[in-house]
This record gives structure tokens, C-alpha cells and sequence, in this order.
């Protein structure tokens, strides 16, 4: 009689109907998406907030160039001494004053730059200031030595070497960065869900030693059956859970930007402000189009194909270990031993993944790596997007899948004994003698 | 008599050590049949070797005149000592997905659970979570469980452990019913007095072997001592005493009576018979107690144990 169905389903719905699996479920998003808008709030609130600094140019060549903007107001002082300056500033309590002192060459002006406050500035403040003080001293220098700027300007160049293989497959920079967001996400996703639903599988198995019920259902079902049941019934109920973590939080977060006024894209951390004002430059627009090319230039097909058999297989591979060591002992204190082996491997993936693959796709540490079986969801799937051979796609996933069904083998065997086994926690060396009966 | 269960020459090892040597019971249809034998014997390696759960080394067991196969499963029901429910799921689903596992229909099996609930009056626990009941309510659906397929034969392993005295009668009456009803029942229990009560048949395994089988009248025959019990009533105990022990064993006995009378344990050799004695008594007094000892099988138990040890 085949109960897989009837043991998926029961799996399937103790662990959905489960307080705190739905809890978590809900939960989770929400407190993303509020952390997410605390800190955009925040950042905002930093930004709205109008910073007076005060500019004392004693050379009264450079003071013109700030001009105020939305939060930040520019003070010019004239005719006073450093030491004025300085207590009207305090006074007023503004920002901080900037000391530009007179002297006879650009290179000496550009040197003397002081900029005085009550508490440390900000990185940002400070190098925008930098900015600003660098451009046009360095245009005064042009005129100095008599460059003509409008020459320099319109003979810049930009280079972006286009790339492409010998088959004709064109590829930039930007691809190479999007094909890495895609593996890494792809590799990391996969780490991540084996960790969490093993663990699942594994309390689950624990959980029907200690109420001991383990042996009414293995009379009447083989326990191979069950595990299996076990295995699929619990990442069903992972995979519903990462699909309304998907969609409550797209939701959450649609809903709350519109309802704030937030715009999630543009949060005016320092990286973002200089990307937005890279955005103005012609060259940084044409790496936004090539981004989106880009996406369209990756093997999307081979990706989704290779991405639900590799998670599948690596999944099962990694899920009946954990299975088999929730059989093997009596309570969570005692599966420690047990789980360095399992989370070695895994982790190793993931960093071969980011300072191998990314350094060089195809060299022979990652090339090695996306074969050997217990490293090779990850890994592969991490190379995947920079254009993998079908045959090495189909031999690593060949040996993954041989390797899975030999572990499902082990896992059954000692699954079979352990789950009947009380009392004691098991060496490895029981474990073997377990496998041979 | 047919046989529904016949366990014919199974062994077992666990690595170096040997669960089961060479051991074949044979299991009337219909009966009770008690397995006894101390802890770790091997009784429970034995019952999961029946249910499938393990597989023996060598050996064959026959159910109702078929190899054991993977079909007989709804044909057995089995409570193990080790048992327990999930604690979080609610009595009536829990209920419904063991039967379910044991091959019945979801609507059958609810209709039978009704049924069952109904009977030993727990239907308002239907949606209740187990851990919120009792031990001894969680056997009784752990009972109900076990028989609500109607299987052929029905292994209970120590059934009576974690129930009040009167929830215990009430689960041997049901065994007794079920019986009535055609089931054949294996019965490892502890608990000799109720092995006294309900078994046809036992079975004594000691250290992976079998050490003793039959109907129980028949082992309890085998063991009898030819001793009875008297209580006399005669003017000069003494004389009587000393005139008994020319011609026969005794010893003294002691057992509530009404009277002060003289009381002996007296064994016959195979040459006297019981008639003879009662004769003889008759003549010397009045005989107010005159039964024969049968040897219960707590102490065949552990004689039987004991001697085997001592070999």
C-alpha cells in the first residue's frame, strides 16, 4: 500500500497548522518591511534636517561655489578673525565653519582647508565638501597654467570594453555582476532553506521518538516511507512559506511606501547619493540599460532548469542526512555532533561559491567543487549564470542525484534502527553497525 | 486446531548479540496467547518481527497460512509498550490518519470511530489535542486505535500499563469481546495474574530462546506437584502429624480458616492417590479444607527462569 500521499499530507499540514510556523510566517515580512521603514524614515528624517555651515575664505577666490541647497545652508562670513568666526558659530550652533586661508598658490589653498565643528562631521558632509573644494581648485589651476578647459572636456573618452565570446555571445562588466547577484542569490537561497527545513525534518523525527509514536506508524508503514513523506511534507510547507514571505512582503512593502511617501529606491544613504548623481552622467545611463541587457543576455533557461533540479537534488541530499540523525539520537543537545559534518561542507559551498567563483567561474577550485556532490548545488548553481558546459551541468548533477539515492540509502537503514533506539546517543562507529543490519 | 500465526525456527542477531535463537510458537486461532519472559529476552524483537517493523535473519512466519507479506499489515493490530500519540494533533485526526494508515477508507473509519468513542465514552474528546488528556485516556485512544481495523490478530504489549483498575477491566472485557468476535490475541504482559486470567496459550522465552510452551493447563499439569492442601480437625494434631509423615510428605501450610484446625501441605508420591489420602484423613477427623495446589504461573515463571539461569 502506498501511504506517501496520506504521511506528505499530515507532514504538510502539522507543521502549517503549527502556532508558531504561522506566526513566523506572518510575522517575519512584517518585521522586515517595519525595520525596513524605521531606517528609511530615519535616514530621512537625518537628511531633512537643514545643517548651517559657516565658510570664512580669507583668499576670496572660492567662497562663490557653495550655493545652498535643500539641506544644507552656506554661511559667508567676510572680514572677520578666525577667532569671531569660530564663537559666532558656536553661538548660533551651527554646523561647523570651514577655514579657506589666503595664500599665494592654488597648491597652498588646497592645503591650508580646515574645517572646524563641535562633534566629528559626517563622511558625507565632509567629502562633499571635498568634492566641491577639489573641482574648482582644480579649474583655477587649469586657468593658471593656461589649459583651456572646453579642449579637456570635450576630449574625454570613456571606455567600456564589450566582451564576447567566440561563439559571438556578447557580455559586458554589468553582466558579470548581474550573473553574480543571480548565483549568489540562487546558492545562497538553497544554503539557506537546506538549513532551516532540515532542521525542521530533523526536530520532527525527534518529536515522534520522544512521544514515542514512532512505532504505531512503522507497523503499519515502511519507515523509508516515512521519511520520505516526512522530507517532501516538510519542504512543501517551506517552499508555502517562502512564497507568502514573497508575496506579503512585495505587498507590505508597496503598501508602505505608498502610504509614506518613502521612495524605497532612492534612500539617501552616501553610496546612493553619489550613484544618483553618477546617474545624471551619460556613461553611468548607459550601464543601466546594459544591466537590463544583461539580464536578458543570461542563459535564463538553463538557469531556472538547472536551478529547480540542483535545489531539488542538493535539498533531498543534505534533508535525509538530517533525517537520519534525527533518528539516530533522543533529544536536540545530542545532534551537535552530528551536524559539523553536515554543516562543514555547506559552508565551504558557500564561500568557494563567493571568493572562488567570483574571482574566476571557471578555474579549477570552482570547476572541481561544482562536482563533488555535497558542495555542488551551490557552487554550480552559483557558476551557472557565467555559462557552464550542458555536459558539466549533467555529470555534477548525475553524481548528485547517484549520491543522494546512496544517501537515502544510509539515512533509511539508520533511520530504520535509530528510530527504534532509546536511551543512549550513538557513536559513529554504532551508526555503521546500524547501516550493516 | 488451525494455527493463524506460526512462527517457524526465526533467529535474530544485532551484530554479536543474538535477539532471538532458533524460536517457532505456534498460535491458535482464536486464542489468547500469552508471551512471557523476562526483561530483554527477546519478546519484543519477536512482536516487531511479526509486525514487519524488523526482519529476521533466518526463519519464517506464517500468517493464516501465507508467508508474512507486505499486505498482512491491516491484518494485524499492534500496541506497542513504547507507545504515544502526536502530541499536538487533535484525538479525531490523529485517530483517522493511524487508520487511514492501516488501510481503511476515511469515511469508514470515522464511522467505526463514532462508534468506538461512543462505546468507551470519550466521543466529546474528538477535539481535543492529546496533551491535554490523561495517560490513561491517551491509552484508551491508543486502544481504539490499535483494534479499529478489525485485524485478524492483535498484539498487545503490556495493554493494561498506565489504566486505573477500572479502566483496565474495561479494556479486558473489550479483548474478551474482540476474541468472541474471531480476533486471536498475543498478550506480553508482566502482570501474571492477568495472564492467569486471560491466556490459553503461553509461550516463556528466556535469553533469545524458548523455554516453554503449550495450553496453559497443560504446562500448569506438567508442573503440578501432586500436593493438596488439607485443614483437619482432630483431637491430638501431633499423633495425626506423625502418622501422616510415615506415609506421606509434609509440610506445613498455613491458609485463613474459620476453625483452629491442623493445616498441611501433603504430597502424594505416583503410587497414592488423592482418594486414598482423603480415606485415610476421613477416618482421623473432620476434614474442613482439601484442595489441590496448581502451581500459578507466576510460579512456573520464575521456576522455570531460575532453573534455566542456574544451567
Amino acid at each position: 500500500m502506498n501511504h506517501l500521499p496520506l504521511i506528505i499530507k499530515r507532514e504538510y499540514l502539522s507543521k502549517v497548522k503549527n502556532k508558531s510556523f504561522i506566526i513566523m510566517t506572518i510575522l517575519s515580512p512584517i518585521i522586515m518591511i517595519a525595520l525596513i521603514s524605521v531606517v528609511a524614515y530615519l535616514s530621512q528624517l537625518n537628511n531633512d534636517k537643514v545643517r548651517t555651515i559657516s565658510i570664512l575664505d580669507e583668499s576670496g577666490q572660492v567662497a562663490t561655489i557653495f550655493t545652498n541647497t535643500e539641506n544644507t545652508t552656506y554661511n559667508i562670513l567676510e572680514g572677520m578673525s578666525l577667532q569671531d568666526a569660530k564663537s559666532l558659530v558656536t553661538e548660533t550652533s551651527g554646523y561647523g565653519l570651514l577655514h579657506i586661508q589666503d595664500k599665494s598658490t592654488v597648491e597652498d589653498i588646497s592645503n591650508s582647508i580646515k574645517f572646524y565643528s563641535e562633534e566629528s562631521p559626517s563622511l558625507t558632509v565632509i567629502s562633499r565638501l571635498e568634492n566641491k573644494l577639489e573641482k574648482h581648485l582644480t579649474l583655477m589651476n587649469y586657468e593658471n597654467v593656461g589649459v583651456d578647459i572646453e579642449k579637456i572636456e570635450s576630449s574625454k573618452v570613456y571606455v567600456d570594453i564589450f566582451q564576447e565570446n567566440f561563439t559571438g555571445e556578447t557580455s559586458s562588466k554589468t553582466d558579470s555582476i548581474i550573473k553574480l547577484i543571480f548565483g549568489g542569490a540562487a546558492g545562497y537561497l538553497l544554503f539557506m532553506f537546506i538549513i532551516i527545513y532540515g532542521n525542521m525534518i530533523m526536530r520532527s523525527v525527534i518529536e515522534e521518538k520522544t512521544s514515542r509514536i514512532i512505532e504505531v506508524i512503522i507497523s503499519s508503514v515502511k519507515p523509508v516511507q516515512l521519511m520520505l513523506g516526512k522530507i517532501i511534507g516538510t519542504s512543501l510547507a517551506g517552499l508555502t512559506q517562502f512564497a507568502i514571505w514573497l508575496i506579503l512582503g512585495s505587498i507590505l512593502l508597496f503598501v508602505v511606501s505608498a502610504i509614506f511617501g518613502i521612495d524605497m529606491a532612492q534612500m539617501q544613504t552616501p553610496q546612493q547619493a553619489a550613484i544618483q548623481q553618477a546617474m545624471e552622467n551619460p556613461e553611468v545611463n548607459n550601464q543601466l540599460l546594459g544591466a537590463i541587457q544583461g539580464f536578458f543576455n543570461l542563459p535564463l533557461t538553463n538557469l531556472i532548469v538547472a536551478f529547480v533540479l540542483f535545489f531539488i537534488s542538493g535539498y533531498l541530499l543534505y534533508s535525509s542526512l538530517y533525517a537520519a540523525i534525527g533518528a539516530a539520537v533522543d533529544n536536540e543537545t545530542d545532534t551537535q555532533q552530528f551536524m559539523l559534518p553536515i554543516i562543514m561542507p555547506l559552508i565551504l559551498a558557500v564561500y568557494i561559491g563567493i571568493f572562488t567563483v567570483i574571482e574566476d567561474p571557471h578555474g579549477t577550485v570552482s570547476t572541481v567543487f561544482s562536482f563533488i556532490p555535497f558542495t555542488s548545488p551551490v557552487v554550480m548553481l552559483m557558476r551557472i549564470p557565467f555559462g557552464v558546459p550542458i555536459w558539466q551541468q549533467l555529470l555534477s548533477l548525475g553524481l548528485l542525484i547517484g549520491t543522494f539515492m546512496f544517501t537515502v540509502w544510509i539515512a533509511a537503514k539508520i533511520y530504520r534502527v535509530g528510530i527504534l533506539m532509546y536511551g543512549k546517543k550513538p557513536s559513529y562507529k554504532e551508526l555503521l553497525k546500524w547501516v550493516k543490519y | 486446531m488451525d494455527n493463524l500465526l506460526e512462527v517457524i525456527g526465526v533467529s535474530k542477531k544485532f551484530g554479536d548479540f543474538t535477539a532471538l535463537n532458533n524460536v517457532s510458537i505456534n498460535v491458535p486461532k482464536g486464542s489468547i496467547y500469552g508471551l512471557l519472559g523476562p526483561n530483554g529476552a527477546g519478546k519484543t524483537t519477536l512482536i516487531r518481527i511479526i509486525n514487519q517493523i524488523t526482519l529476521p535473519d533466518t526463519g519464517k512466519v506464517i500468517l493464516d497460512g501465507e508467508p508474512l507479506k507486505a499486505s498482512h499489515i491491516s491484518d494485524i493490530g499492534y500496541l506497542p509498550e513504547e507507545r504515544g500519540l502526536y502530541k499536538s494533533m487533535k484525538v479525531g485526526e490523529q485517530a483517522l490518519y493511524l487508520a487511514q494508515l492501516k488501510g481503511l477508507s476515511k469515511a469508514v473509519a470515522k464511522e467505526r470511530l463514532k462508534y468506538w468513542f461512543e462505546r468507551l465514552e470519550i466521543g466529546d474528546w474528538w477535539n481535543k489535542k492529546i496533551q491535554e488528556l490523561s495517560k490513561g485516556m491517551a491509552q484508551k485512544i491508543q486502544f481504539v486505535v490499535t483494534v479499529l481495523h478489525e485485524p485478524k490478530l492483535l498484539i498487545f504489549d503490556e495493554p493494561f500499563s498506565g489504566f486505573d483498575p477500572i479502566n483496565a477491566n474495561l479494556i479486558k472485557d473489550e479483548i474478551l469481546r474482540l476474541r468472541e468476535n474471531g480476533a486471536t490475541v498475543i498478550f506480553s504482559t508482566h502482570r501474571m495474574e492477568s495472564v492467569e486470567e486471560l491466556c490459553d496459550d503461553i509461550t516463556l522465552i528466556h535469553k533469545s530462546n524458548k523455554i516453554l510452551d503449550g495450553r496453559i493447563l497443560d504446562v500448569k499439569r506438567a508442573y503440578k506437584s501432586n500436593t493438596f492442601e488439607v485443614g483437619i480437625t482432630v483431637p491430638d494434631n501431633s499423633t495425626l502429624k506423625k502418622e501422616l509423615s510415615n506415609t506421606f510428605k509434609t509440610t506445613p501450610a498455613s491458609f485463613k480458616t474459620l476453625n483452629n484446625e491442623l493445616k498441611l501441605n501433603i504430597q502424594l508420591n505416583e503410587n497414592q492417590s488423592a482418594n486414598d489420602l482423603l480415606n485415610f484423613l476421613t477416618s482421623k477427623g473432620e476434614v474442613s479444607h482439601f484442595v489441590e495446589l496448581i502451581p500459578s504461573v507466576n510460579d512456573i515463571f520464575i521456576q522455570t527462569v531460575t532453573r534455566n539461569n542456574l544451567q
